[in-house]
This record gives structure tokens, sequence and C-alpha cells, in this order.
């Protein structure tokens, strides 16, 4: 096959792990007229996010797919929110970096732990009764106590296995060759809610669901299967330290409501509602922490991406 | 805080709790960091500004393997690390 066929055959095959990257921007609101405008960059694993906070609420957001550079992923992460409102990072008071490429984005201030960044944006997102948050990331996952102000209090992460993560959920959704966005809904379309594929490992995982396939199991049922699965490895991290009430969900796969609706039936409790997008936590989170120093130590010079 | 740093894999839980509350101007002059023979602790200033005893990164993927030399499979002595921290804020889950 020569090399332009290799290439118009690899742009046409559907990329069904794909999420769609969203922005916003508060139609109610002007930055312009805002005394603090504080912004809040996180680079995880597999998604980038740009939160606007002007006068410490949310006023815009960009959630894109992380590249292959930190910085770059920051820039574009910004840029979404730029090109969407107007903003320069002239007019930028203060920039905080969280996720795991925290570190690398070129314009921030200071960075933040992700765990700080989650309990404070939670708190925001789902007021101050929010106690336990479980941030199901792209390739791990964390379980975070917090007192009524969002300080974390107790917190416990699994980076070692991609079991109940993110990034697990995209390797069944290509695998099923169904958009990762259906696979929650079509986990519910099943006769008999099946047993939780027993491998732990998102590997030994895929194996399974394809011996559970040739075995004769539905798409629905295998979906079912590994959505049972991953919310019954989340529950055993939640249980090593605990689970409070105020239970809130951050992070991609707290849209998935075949994972959601089972981690609440084996917990016994149900997770708080949210109107604004769980991916955007951790640098809601990060752009809060910037408007308090903002408040308390003043706005803060650009720096240059 | 309690920092639960470590990992849940198939073979168990291995996970060093430490209560950063009892670290802040720790009795012990942070005893921990010295105790450690693989020199797993370290401090560093955490998110709030305050001065804490963490696991360094590059062990807290491995902690079943870097602890087994003080947690020997026979009669186990104390562990180094909980015996120097006196403010009692160091637990190990295995």
């Amino acid at each position: 096959m020569s090399e332009t066929l290799a290439i118009a055959d690899s742009a046409a095959k559907p990329e069904f792990w794909r999420w769609e990257e969203t922005s916003w921007a508060d139609p109610a609101k002007d930055w312009r007229s805002a005394k603090n405008i504080t912004v809040g960059i996180d680079v995880g694993s597999v998604s980038s996010q740009c939160v606007v906070v002007t006068d410490g609420e949310l006023y815009a957001y960009n959630s894109m797919r992380t590249g292959s550079s930190s910085p770059d992923s920051a820039k574009n992460a910004f840029k979404g929110v730029q090109d969407k409102t107007g903003l320069t990072l002239g007019d930028v008071h203060m920039v905080v970096g969280t996720g795991y490429g925290r570190v690398n984005v070129p314009f921030s201030h200071k960075a933040i732990t992700e765990i700080a960044c989650h309990a404070r944006g939670a708190n925001y997102m789902g007021g101050n009764s929010v106690r336990t948050i479980l941030d199901m990331g792209g390739q791990d996952c964390k379980d975070i106590h917090c007192d009524e102000k969002g300080k974390v209090t107790n917190f416990l992460m699994n980076d070692k296995c991609a079991a109940g993560t993110g990034r697990g959920m995209e390797v069944i959704s290509d695998l099923m060759q169904i958009p990762i966005a259906e696979l929650g809904p079509r986990s519910f379309e099943v006769d008999q809610e099946p047993e939780a594929v027993s491998s732990v490992c998102v590997v030994f995982a895929k194996s399974e669901a394809l011996g559970l396939l040739k075995g004769g199991y539905t798409k629905n049922k295998v979906i079912a299967a590994y959505c049972q699965a991953m919310a019954q490895r989340v529950v055993s991290l939640l249980e090593r330290i605990g689970v409070e009430e105020g239970f809130f969900i951050t992070g991609g796969i707290a849209k998935n409501p075949g994972v959601v609706k089972r981690i609440e039936k084996i917990l016994g409790i149900k997770a708080m509602e949210t109107k604004i997008d769980s991916q955007i936590a951790g640098a809601l989170g990060a752009a809060l922490f910037a408007n308090t120093l903002v408040q308390k130590n003043g706005p803060l010079k650009p720096i240059a991406a | 805080m309690i920092a639960n740093y470590g990992y849940k894999d198939g073979s168990g839980e291995y996970y060093i709790s430490i209560d950063t509350d009892r670290c802040i101007n720790c009795p012990a002059g942070h005893a921990c960091l010295a105790a450690c023979p693989k020199g797993m602790f370290e401090t560093m200033t955490d998110d709030y500004d305050d001065e804490v005893t963490w696991i360094k990164a590059q062990f807290r993927r491995s902690l079943a393997y870097d602890c087994a030399e003080c947690k020997p499979s026979g009669a186990r002595p104390p562990l180094p690390c909980v015996v120097a921290c006196t403010p009692g804020a160091i637990k190990h889950s295995w």
C-alpha cells in the first residue's frame, strides 16, 4: 500500500473513543467589567482544560484532548477560551497550573496538585456540603475527602493501574466500535445484569471482553459487564478511606451513567448533581485558588507563553 | 490531612498513610527521613503552605518491594519509619 493510501485509510478510520471537546462562556457576563480575572489550567494525562474565573465566579472554559506536549496542550486549552471570549493572557491577573503536567504550563504563576484543586472545584460545583470526591480521571483514580471549605482532609490515589479510569473505557469503546458517549446508556439495554468482567487489568479485561463476545454475549452485555467491573474496582478504592455523605464525582467518567449508576447502587449513596461539566473540576479549582491568591496578594504580571 | 501514598493491585493494597497535621512542626525533627533505609521520605511544602513529609514519587508505585527489607516474612520487627515518627503520623496498610 502506498504511503498516501495508508494515510487516507487511517484518516477514514472512525475513532470511537474520541469524546467531544467543548468550550463555553457565560453569555450573561463580560470579563471586561470584572475586577479579578484568574485562570486555571489542568493538563491531565488524557484531557486538558482551561477555566476562567471572574470575581470568584465561573465565566468560561475549554476542554480538549491532551497532546504529546504538555506546554502546547496548555496553550491550546487557553487558546480555546481566547477564541471564544477575546481574553488574552495580558488581561489575566493570575494563572495556576494543575494536573500531571502542571509544572509544564509555560504561563502559570504557581502549580497546585490536582488533589487540592479537585476538592476546591467540587466545593464550588456541589456546594459546601460536598465531603467525598471521586475523581475518575484519564489515567488515574482519586478518592478525596474535604471539609466545608473544600480543603483536603484525606486522599488516596491509584495511578498504577488503568482499571477504573477513562483510558480503560476508551479501550473498550474502540474494541466494541461504539462511540464512548453511548457506552453508558447502552450498558442498561440488557435483559439481565451480567457478572462483572473478572480481570482487574485493562489489558486482560479487553481479552476477556473478546472472549465474552465469542461466547455469545451481545455488545451491550459486554459493556454492562465492563461498567460493573469498573464500578466495583472504584468502590474498592473508595472503601479504603470510606465514603461520607455529600458524594460528588468529577472527571470524564462522571458523564458515563453506566458506571455512575452502578457505583451508586453498590454504595447505596446517590452522587450529587451539578449543571457544570464534571471534567473541568480541577481547572476550576485552580482558577479559584488563583482568585484567592489575587485577593490576598494582588494581581501578578503575565508570564509570556 | 491524611495522605495515602501507594496503590492497590492484584496482589493486595500497599499504602503508607501520613497524617500531615502531625508532621507540621514535627517534634521528632522529621526523623523518618533518616530512618528509612531506602530514603523514601522527604519534606515538602504542601498546597496549603505547610511543611510536611511525603513519599518520593519514584517509590509510590513499588512500595511492596521497597518496604520488603523492613518486613521479613517471619517475626516482624517494628518498622524504622514508624518507630522514628514519635508523633505517630505514619501507618502502613500491610
